[in-house]
């Protein structure tokens, strides 16, 4: 079976962000836009799904925090709870304001990093991973919107024209 | 144009005179004499409890106390001798504990029982006779803050020609207009301390500062007439700023081009320079030197973070009250949502030099610092470590979330939350230091937070049936109406 799609170019992102709502009012189904900036509202537009990430972030942040008062409540107060300095090493909230700086620090450590592996991992971005870009303009100054074809294909590929597109291809996906 | 609405001129009446009502009350029962405190204490046996375990306790640590609180001892002993035991016993309030061990080490030596149970009785009474005045002093000053924070934040959002806020500017500026009335208030106190009508301020008290030779060294800088002198000054600085930028706002919307702007503008940056340096020096003035015996280096940062997050909550919380009345034509969520972002950011960074203070000196521990946190720890236990759970704990679970910051009902419930925390912030800076263990928040308190809250409430939106809600001609203004995040 042909899995046909069509690549319709644009180079300037109002155009684009119109001719998003168009489609999305004619109810072509948007598989993919590929900007070489972000562009703001297009998600909405586009109508994705707002992201989870930060609520991700959130919850690392609260792990960073119990790994640092578990590490730091075995290591000074339970495992060896020596005098250093006359601190008080009897209970973990009498010495907790010493405890603080770490506990901050490991709370954003591990909130940030493991957000940011978080969307690596979602966006399947890693080393020596292969570009996906279907048209190499598309990195410098080029808009590039696919379009799964259904249905009639001239029919499809006049509408694009008339959203202002500089060019519009029907490519044979693999 | 806005119209005072019949209804919250009313409530602030009715504020204004329940809080006549609290505060007479406590200046009409706090103990006259020695005698009435004596009675006090018996009817207290709660209190009694209280100082026999606090003796006990003193006892056994009065030897290496005694080291280290050579400073204290040497004020007492001169208290003894002394005349005017009274104000000499308010100078080392803030040391109660020490001052406790210093005067039963010396009591074992020089003084029978009954000099010493007479010395408490009077150090109870400075102490209670404080207290209603440092109840005022706390809520006016309090109050007069957050119209000078709201005032900061106006003169930053000027210089920094910010695009969202303009569509604010007037709501900032009605709740700046306080400052005349809340700074008057707030110098008419800081008079009556230097002509010695109230012992808010030991290092007044010219038997104190004969007998204490740790204030006599800071005599230089903390003598009445230069005091007074300098609150004159800043006092008059900022509301010179205040009604000129008043002024020219309102001839901005008139004008036929931007030089009224371009005035503001230059003004702002002018202000901010001389708010930084008046400010700091006004909490070593206003708050610090209630402590005349402590400092600290970040102070001034501290107390502008409590105001500064108190002052963008009222921001917010007075426009969403005009906005719920349709007097904000072009106030959105979006505008909402980023004072929302301000006071979760400054709610964090108020809690940030909170605990760098805290911190610096609990990790340290070096005696003449920690008595500072020693006296609140001991006897201030819960509104010490429970305005950090109100000033921060609750703003930052509150607030994180995107979605609650566009909730008009969110940040209200969690803008009450943070303008207690802080007025708990500032009790906390200045009761330890004046009552002492007398502290209790009762109708003395309470009244003087509803005299000035509706003061605060007529005064601000009085100045806001003055002009109209949207500065017309202000160049980012249109940006302003469209802004959304």
């Amino acid at each position: 079976m042909s899995n046909k799609v069509i690549h319709v170019l644009y180079n300037d992102d109002d155009i684009l962000m119109d001719a998003v709502k168009q489609t999305r009012a004619a109810h072509h189904h948007i598989e993919e836009i590929y900007t070489p900036f972000p562009v703001h509202g297009l998600d909405k537009a586009m109508g994705l799904a707002p992201t989870r990430i930060a609520i991700c972030s959130f919850l690392y942040g609260l792990v960073g925090l119990s790994v640092a008062t578990a590490m730091m409540n075995f290591i000074m107060i339970h495992d060896w709870p020596q005098d250093i300095g006359g601190k008080p090493s009897f209970s973990y909230i009498q010495n907790m304001p010493a405890f603080v700086p770490v506990m901050f620090e490991m709370t954003v450590f591990f909130a940030a990093h493991l957000m940011v592996i978080t969307f690596y991992m979602r966006s399947k971005l890693w080393p020596f991973k292969s570009a996906e870009n279907p048209d190499l303009r598309t990195t410098d100054d080029h808009f590039l919107m696919e379009v799964a074809v259904s249905g009639d294909e001239s029919q499809l590929v006049s509408f694009f024209e008339n959203t202002g597109a500089v060019e519009v291809k029907v490519i044979e996906k693999h | 144009m806005y119209t005072f609405s019949s209804r919250l001129k009313t409530i602030a009446f009715v504020l204004m005179i329940l809080g006549v009502l609290g505060i007479g009350y406590s200046f009409f029962t706090a103990p006259k004499t020695v005698e009435d405190v004596e009675k006090i204490l018996a009817a207290d046996s709660h209190h009694n409890g209280g100082h026999a375990e606090a003796a006990h306790h003193d006892e056994a640590a009065a030897p290496e106390a005694h080291t280290a609180v050579k400073e204290e001892s040497h004020a007492v002993e001169g208290v003894n001798g002394g005349h005017d035991t009274i104000h000499a016993e308010t100078a080392v309030v803030n040391h109660d504990n020490h001052n406790e061990i210093s005067h039963e080490a010396h009591g074992a030596e020089a003084h029978d029982a009954h000099a010493e149970h007479e010395h408490h009785l009077k150090h109870v009474l400075s102490q209670l006779q404080n207290k209603p005045w440092a109840g005022v002093y706390v809520a006016a000053l309090f109050f007069m803050l957050i119209s000078l924070g709201a005032l900061a934040f106006f003169a930053i959002q000027n210089a920094a020609q910010a695009g969202w806020s303009p569509v604010l500017f007037r709501v900032m500026e009605g709740i700046s207009s306080y400052l005349i009335p809340g700074a008057v208030i707030v110098f008419l106190l800081l008079v009556a301390g230097v002509l010695q009508f109230h012992h808010l301020f030991v290092w007044m008290d010219p038997d104190v500062v004969a007998e204490d030779h740790l204030i006599q060294a800071k005599s230089g800088y903390l003598n009445g007439a230069f005091f007074l002198i300098r609150a004159a000054i800043f006092m008059g600085g900022w509301i010179f700023y205040r009604q000129y930028a008043r002024k020219n706002s309102l001839a901005q919307d008139d004008a036929t081009d931007n030089s009224f702007y371009k005035k503001n503008f230059k003004a702002s940056a002018a202000f901010l320079v001389f708010f930084i340096v008046t400010e700091s020096i006004m909490s070593w003035d206003w708050i610090m030197s209630v402590d005349p015996h402590w400092y600290s280096t970040l102070f001034g940062w501290y107390v502008f973070a409590s105001f500064i997050v108190s002052a963008v909550t009222v921001i917010a919380m007075v426009a969403i009250y005009l906005k719920s009345l349709g007097y904000l034509e072009y106030v959105n969520t979006s505008h909402i949502h980023d004072l929302a972002k301000f006071m979760f950011g400054f709610s964090v960074f108020w809690t940030y030099l909170w605990f760098s203070q805290f911190m610096l000196i609990w990790y340290a521990d070096i005696p003449e610092e920690i008595v500072y946190f020693k006296m609140r720890i001991e006897n201030y236990n819960l509104p010490f470590f429970g305005m950090v759970v109100m000033n921060f704990v609750f703003p930052v679970l509150i607030l994180i979330n995107t979605d609650f910051k566009r909730l008009s009902w969110v940040i209200v419930m969690a803008g009450i939350v943070i303008l207690f925390g802080h007025y708990i912030d500032f009790f906390n800076m200045i009761m330890p230091a004046t009552v002492g263990e007398q502290w209790f928040i009762g109708a003395g308190e309470i009244g003087a937070i509803l005299f000035f809250l509706g003061l605060f409430i007529f005064v601000v939106f009085t100045a806001l049936t003055k002009a109209p809600l949207l500065a017309k001609r202000n160049p980012l203004i249109e940006e302003s109406k469209h802004f959304h995040y």
